[in-house]
């Protein structure tokens, strides 16, 4: 207790420097915070992803697409329970700056695939009746003041035109890592247009999502699909829907591995200025730890003061930034939920939070512990100030 | 009278540890600081010197990029008989007709993951070539017409696996051959593939057109050949200029790294300030009596804020310097990765501009003044009597 006293003391000893320092402090690591809360909404997508479902694409690549013929036969593959498709629709609400994903999907079997989107049932059944109907997240519904019933007009980049949409259900997400910034609409609505305007790309489907009878089958039933469609015209990839979804985190990998780093630089330039402040105050006590060694105090004593002290105010400050960054995170994610549809800080977020406190410590103490215990007796008492 | 520099100087010198861990803050700050920037403007200059300003790119209507736009044979042969396109040496008007799609390909070091990256294949004519005068061959031989010879760009021959002259590739139940490696310099089209365009379309199944690209007989004529195109009832196409093209698709890349540039280095620059004023405040604590003796000499109070001030400035200035250095070094990186716009890969270079030296160093100065002026405005306020007291 009396160490942890002296400690304290110690910390608040120059209250304008402490205060800098836990300022400094807490503002990285809130900066460390919200990088790591950025990266793990990256991969959201992924930790929300099922397991008993996969992917089935066009194996060139995913701009091109599949017929929608081969439905029925994935349908009769041996571990397939339901299978469901639809297009990425790529649609533009007013101008570009209003980005959300809008699909067109089978709505029949995609939202039985997806049980975490939640949809009345008399909102569903007005969506299945109605060829024009639309389903939007509860977020995305609440940012543009979209209401059942509203009619609401997409300009299409992939397929051109003006299309109308009514919105026939608002759906919600089974808990808050559910993506609820989605749109879909009817895919026979779209294949309907298609079969007018350009009937060469019509009866066609971007992907195919299939679930599986059993989490287990799936890497076995991904593999007898590829090779139903082995040497035709439109070969398939299929995959988890996890790994599809990383699969397109590893094409921005660049960025977020710079982010990363970047994340590590904040600790080191506060590292830099917890270290400085710990310089300063050991070398102002040279003449207290020469007095401490005079009186017989061990190099024990003094390693434990320096390291105690630092830890205080990294602990202190890291406190104070992780309190921070829960607000801060809600205004984040409030700004940016076109980019970020799911931004909640995770608990390993706040575990590597004050590990990096910790490390910060520790190696902020570490020169100036070895400098004042290198120092002899009479050197200490001499100088002054 | 003033004091002398070397007073400033020699007061950082003397204080070794802390001087250094400070400018090592700021530096850190200064190097993610211009390294943001360098990559934005990297990205900017691989997209502009990709376009030419006297080619014309033609797209559909409302397409963001060539790889959503579909033009029909029909259209293509109308706008081919636009007068403002020039002539080729043939006497053919100098235009080309593309098809571009993109496929999946791995890059090196990715065999064990699932994970790839979506690579652009261009197919195109004779003219292509003519068009786009940075592209040149450095290896191999030209695609002979209609076959199904490939030329791969110098980017994807470096990071891609299985692109190596004679290999062969398979997309759209055909083998394709690779003739030749392409050096388009800093252009996007070092990340794309390119092959015969009639055997592209036919592989893919894809019998129309992404883009045609002419070349202007004079730059002037743009906005007249714009106009017959935009305003033919027959088709819904759009032209731009291929700079304004390019600079466009990388508008929100740039955007996206800007912005989280200039939130991290606000954001880092809190640190690194806070960082000399610990130093700073320090270093006037330290020196109350020297600040007494040097009043009482007769030195003004401004003489003492200014002496201060530059000492705090040349932690900036060292800073910055250090950091710029650091910064220089990741000119030879090269990044690669997904342009969100337009779904490809993109290779790009970090650059160092003169504008971003300027504003790295400006930034320094700004992060040494904004610690040093609190410090330095103690220290010169300081009461002579009492400043000699506390000795």
């Amino acid at each position: 207790m009396l160490l942890f006293k002296i400690l304290l003391r110690n910390a608040f000893h120059n209250k304008l420097r402490s205060f800098l320092t836990i300022l400094g402090i807490a503002v990285a690591i809130l900066a460390f915070g919200l990088l790591r809360t950025v990266i793990s909404s990256f991969y959201a997508g992924v930790e929300a992803a099922s397991a008993s479902r996969l992917v089935t694409r066009n194996a060139i690549s995913i701009i091109f697409p599949l017929p929608i013929s081969y439905a029925e036969k994935i349908r009769q593959v041996e571990g397939v329970k339901m299978v469901s498709w639809g297009n990425w629709f790529g649609g533009i609400y007013i101008n570009e700056k209003n980005f959300f994903p809008n699909f067109c999907v089978d709505p029949l079997t995609y939202f039985a695939l997806y049980p975490e989107f939640i949809l009345d049932e008399t909102q569903k059944k007005e969506f299945l009746i109605d060829r024009k109907g639309a389903v939007a997240g509860r977020k995305l519904a609440a940012k543009y003041g979209w209401k059942i019933g509203d009619s609401i007009v997409l300009k299409g980049t992939i397929f051109p035109g003006q299309w109308d949409f009514v919105l026939r259900g608002i759906y919600r997400g089974r808990d808050r890592t559910v993506d609820e910034t989605q749109f879909f609409f009817n895919w026979s609505y779209l294949n309907e247009a298609v079969k007018r305007l350009a009937p060469g790309f019509a009866n066609q489907v971007g992907f195919y999502m299939v679930g599986v009878t059993h989490p287990d089958l799936a890497a076995d039933t991904a593999v007898r699909i590829d090779r139903l469609f082995k040497n035709s015209l439109a070969e398939t990839l299929t995959e988890t829907e996890k790994a599809f979804n990383l699969g397109f985190i590893a094409m921005s990998q660049a960025i977020v591995t710079a982010i990363q780093m970047v994340s590590f630089v904040i600790i080191l330039i506060i590292m830099a200025v917890v270290a400085n402040t710990m310089a300063m105050t050991t070398r102002e006590r040279t003449g207290d730890y020469a007095i401490m060694k005079t009186l017989g105090f061990g190099a024990k004593d003094i390693s434990i003061l320096i390291f105690g002290e630092a830890l205080v105010l990294t602990m202190t400050g890291c406190l104070i930034g992780m309190v921070l960054t829960f607000p801060a995170a809600r205004l984040f994610a409030a700004q940016l939920s076109t980019y970020f549809p799911v931004f909640l800080v995770s608990n390993s977020t706040l575990c590597l939070d004050v590990a990096a406190a910790f490390l910060m410590a520790f190696l902020a103490a570490v020169i100036p512990t070895y400098d004042a215990l290198r120092i002899r007796i009479a050197d200490g008492l001499r100088r002054i100030g | 009278m003033s004091l002398p520099l070397t007073y400033s100087l020699r007061n950082l010198w003397r204080r070794r540890l802390t001087t250094t861990l400070t400018i090592a803050g700021m530096a850190l700050v200064v190097f993610v600081f211009a390294a943001v920037l360098m990559m934005a403007a990297g990205l900017q200059k691989t997209l502009t010197e990709t376009g030419l300003p006297e080619n014309v790119v033609v797209i559909r209507k409302a397409s963001t990029s060539e790889v959503m736009s579909v033009i029909d044979r029909k259209a293509a042969a109308v706008v081919e008989m636009l007068p403002e396109i020039a002539a080729a040496v043939s006497g053919r008007p100098l235009i080309a007709k593309e098809v571009v799609v993109l496929i999946a390909l791995k890059k090196q070091g990715e065999e064990k993951t699932s994970s790839h990256s979506n690579v652009v294949v261009r197919g195109i004519e004779a003219s292509s070539f003519p068009l786009r005068p940075q592209v040149r061959l450095v290896a191999g031989r030209m695609p002979r017409p209609g076959s199904m010879d490939v030329l791969v760009g110098n980017s994807i021959a470096k990071r891609f696996q299985g692109v190596e002259l004679q290999q062969t590739l398979t997309w759209g139940m055909r083998t394709w051959t690779i003739v030749g490696i392409f050096d388009a310099g800093n252009t996007g089209f070092a990340s794309e593939i390119w092959g015969d365009v009639d055997q592209v379309m036919q592989a893919f199944r894809r019998p129309v057109y992404s883009s045609l690209v002419f070349k202007l007989k004079t730059p002037e004529a743009f906005d007249r050949a714009k106009s017959a195109i935009e305003n033919d009832p027959r088709f819904t196409l759009e032209a731009k200029r291929e700079t304004k093209y390019y600079a466009d698709q990388s508008e929100m890349m740039a955007k996206f790294l800007r912005i989280l540039g200039m939130s991290l280095t606000v954001i880092f620059s809190i640190g690194a300030i806070i960082g000399a004023m610990i130093t700073m405040y320090a270093a006037v604590a330290n020196r109350t009596a020297e600040i007494g003796t040097l009043r009482a000499l007769g030195f003004r109070r401004r003489t003492i804020l200014a002496a201060f001030l530059t000492e705090s400035l040349f932690l900036g200035v060292l800073g910055g310097l250090i950091g710029l250095f650091f910064a220089s070094l990741m000119q030879v990186m090269t990044i690669s990765t997904v342009n969100f716009q337009t779904f490809s890969e993109l290779a790009f270079q970090f650059t160092l501009t003169p504008a971003i030296v300027a504003e790295s160093l400006l930034f320094a100065l700004l992060m040494g003044l904004l610690g040093g002026v609190l410090p330095a405005l103690r220290a010169s306020r300081l009461k002579i009597v009492d400043a000699l007291r506390s000795v």
